[in-house]
């Protein structure tokens, strides 16, 4: 089976058949736009890229190349100009609570309480009534469950990311989709949050698309890293990170990875 | 029991040898079983401390009884004597008395929480309660002891006291009038401003056509419509409405609008990734986060209708607060208009007041709002 081959760290998600995790097929998908001065922006040239069900896919590339615009067409926030992306064999053609997006910003709704935004889905969905538990389930996951009545404004950095995180896990997603997740939190913060994030992605099964310009970040979370040109982006490399989780950041054959890595990205001479 | 205590003002020192002679404290736990009770031999309790500074408001109302009672009138049209002269000062001595028991009140520690709140508040008070028993002398003095301020355009604190009086079912019935009239517009004008306003901020189509004609009619203060509202509307009470609407209406739809239209894009993306649909967008998204402007749309509608409100009133409605104000003009009543412009003042002022209330609960997740 597909999706035990792929995931065999997840079965105790699978076996209670909370979540299972999607295939994404993006096949040569072009993008541009439209500028104000009217000239024509392209952003992603002939993009190609395969996520197996529960692989941890990280894109790497540097800032403004169209990386968060290839994640804003695989959440079908927008349909590309070219190509076509399918989850399942379904094309994408509108966003779906089965494919979840992390923003760089946690964008917390400010006039709801801490559970209200981790609700926000179910709402949406019209399951709320039914599935209360869900909420406080995710909001365990995250380890904010003290923090329920809490008002956004009153969180540090990294509890409204974790606030995201549990928005986004309580509706079981297929594939996370995480767009600079960790980029504006504290370096401490950040190393927690990673080494969170692997567990919660070990426990549920899903897939992810990891966007970061943090190499070290990618090479920790992600079984296969793959690297962007500079706009129009295009894919120039992909490297498989075959370590076991949980990672250490010491360990040597990483080391060299981002070595390697560096090099690919013009970068070599500061290592 | 060779624990010995020192109950200074501050500091609580204990003495504590070893935890077993004490008779029954726990034979653990340390300073907070040997804390000894209250009222120990001749230590200083802290339940009485004088409130000395209560005494300022008690003399400043004492003063202002003193003065009203004690200085005759002088100068008030066909005869000397103002009216109710006598009852504004024996008032005035009954509220120096209350002040007195309050100060008395506020020496004592003791109080339930409820009691104690209110002494705070009298404390908080207490500048004001001097301050204010000195201007209402020096008005008294001015306006009935000297005649400085001459009749009939002044008129003594105390006959207010006679406006009131003689006058209070055609000022309540006024007051009572101008309220519904108003109430009316706002609603209208609040209804109908939100909903053109978050249409606007939401549809392109709308906003094509709507926006230039709020553009154009918006500006034009309501009051200069009144003459051709008079004319077109069956009476003068819907005539008012409509003017009232479109005061508090203008300010509410464009503060809406761009509340709406000011979203940050980001709340749709996650919620449609959530999987909101068209409805949950505009009533869970668009409209919460515009809210704050909304409120600041209203705050702006409200002062606005109680300026055409009151026009309205002394041009053209028979009844209400602006029609008292030109009656008793017409009978030279300078008295009778401040009481009615003191009763105005203490609606509107109540009116924005509930508004603020209303917006803090509602708006209870912002931090640093505007104050009231």
């Amino acid at each position: 089976m597909v999706i035990a081959e792929a995931a065999p760290h997840a079965s105790s998600a699978r076996d209670k058949g909370v979540s299972t995790a999607s295939r994404i097929s993006v096949e040569r998908v072009s993008h541009g736009f439209d500028t104000s001065s009217g000239e024509r922006l392209e952003v992603l040239e002939d993009v190609s890229l395969e996520i197996a069900p529960g692989e941890f896919v990280a894109l790497l590339g540097p800032s403004g190349c169209g990386k968060s615009t290839l994640l804003r067409l695989v959440a079908g926030l927008e349909p590309a100009d070219a190509g076509s992306i399918t989850q399942d064999e379904r094309p994408i053609t509108a966003p779906d609570p089965s494919r979840i997006v992390v923003f760089q910003d946690p964008t917390l709704f400010p006039w709801r309480n801490v559970w209200d935004n981790v609700a926000l889905g179910l709402e949406a969905q019209g399951v709320l009534k039914r599935e209360k538990a869900r909420v406080d389930e995710a909001l365990r996951k995250v380890g904010l469950e003290a923090f329920a009545k809490s008002w956004p404004h009153q969180l540090s950095g990294g509890m409204a990311q974790r606030v995201a995180l549990a928005r986004a896990l309580v509706n079981n997603p297929k594939l996370l989709i995480l767009d600079e997740p960790l980029g504006k939190l504290d370096s401490l913060t950040r190393l927690e949050m990673q080494s969170e994030l692997v567990s919660l992605w070990q426990k549920n099964g899903f897939s992810v698309l990891l966007v970061t310009h943090d190499i070290e970040e990618a090479l920790f979370l992600s079984r296969r890293v793959v690297i962007f040109s500079p706009r129009p982006a295009r894919i120039v490399a992909e490297f498989t990170v075959d370590r076991p989780y949980p990672r250490h950041r010491g360990d040597a054959m990483l080391a060299d990875l981002r070595h390697e890595i560096l090099n690919r990205l013009g970068l070599g001479q500061s290592w | 029991m060779n624990t010995t205590a020192v109950l200074d003002h501050n500091a609580i020192i204990v003495d504590l040898p070893e935890s077993r002679d004490l008779p029954d404290a726990p034979t653990q736990g340390g300073v907070s079983a040997a804390v000894p009770k209250p009222l120990l031999n001749n230590e200083k309790t802290r339940r009485f401390k004088a409130y000395w500074p209560g005494l300022w408001a008690v003399l400043a109302w004492g003063a202002l009884a003193a003065v009203t009672l004690g200085i005759p009138d002088k100068g008030a049209g066909f005869s000397d004597d103002w009216p109710y002269t006598r009852e504004f000062g024996v008032a005035a001595a009954v509220v120096a008395a209350l002040w007195l028991f309050l100060s008395i009140a506020a020496s004592f520690r003791t109080w339930p929480r409820p009691v104690a709140r209110g002494i705070g508040f009298f404390r908080y008070s207490l500048p004001w309660l001097v301050v204010s028993a000195l201007l209402l002398a020096v008005w008294e003095i001015l306006a009935a002891k000297t005649g400085v301020l001459e009749p009939p355009f002044f008129a003594p604190p105390s006959s207010l006291i006679d406006a009131y009086i003689n006058n209070h079912a055609r000022l309540a019935d006024s007051a009572w009038n101008s309220v519904k009239l108003l109430l009316e517009g706002i609603l209208w004008g609040t209804t109908v401003g939100f909903t053109v306003g978050v249409s606007i901020g939401w549809s392109r189509r709308i906003n094509y056509w709507v926006h230039p004609i709020l553009r154009l009619v918006g500006p034009l203060p309501p009051t200069a419509l009144l003459p051709i509202a008079f004319f077109f509307f069956p009476s003068s009470h819907s005539a008012s409405v409509f003017l009232i609407a479109l005061a508090t209406g203008f300010p509410v739809a464009i503060l809406s609008w761009s509340g709406v239209a000011g979203v940050n894009k980001a709340y749709y993306d996650v919620a449609r990734t959530l999987g909101a649909s068209r409805f949950f967008l505009i009533a869970r998204v668009a409209i919460p986060a515009a809210l704050p402007q909304v409120f600041v749309g209203l705050f702006m509608g409200l002062g606005a209708s109680f300026v055409v409100l009151i026009v309205a009133e002394m041009m053209g409605v028979k009844s209400g607060l602006g029609w008292y104000l030109t009656w008793a003009q017409g009978y030279a009543d300078y008295v009778n208009m401040y009481a009615a412009l003191i009763v105005m003042t203490i609606i509107f002022s109540s009116l924005i007041s509930l508004l603020f209330a209303v917006r803090d609960r509602v708006l209870v997740w912002q931090k640093g709002t505007v104050q009231w």
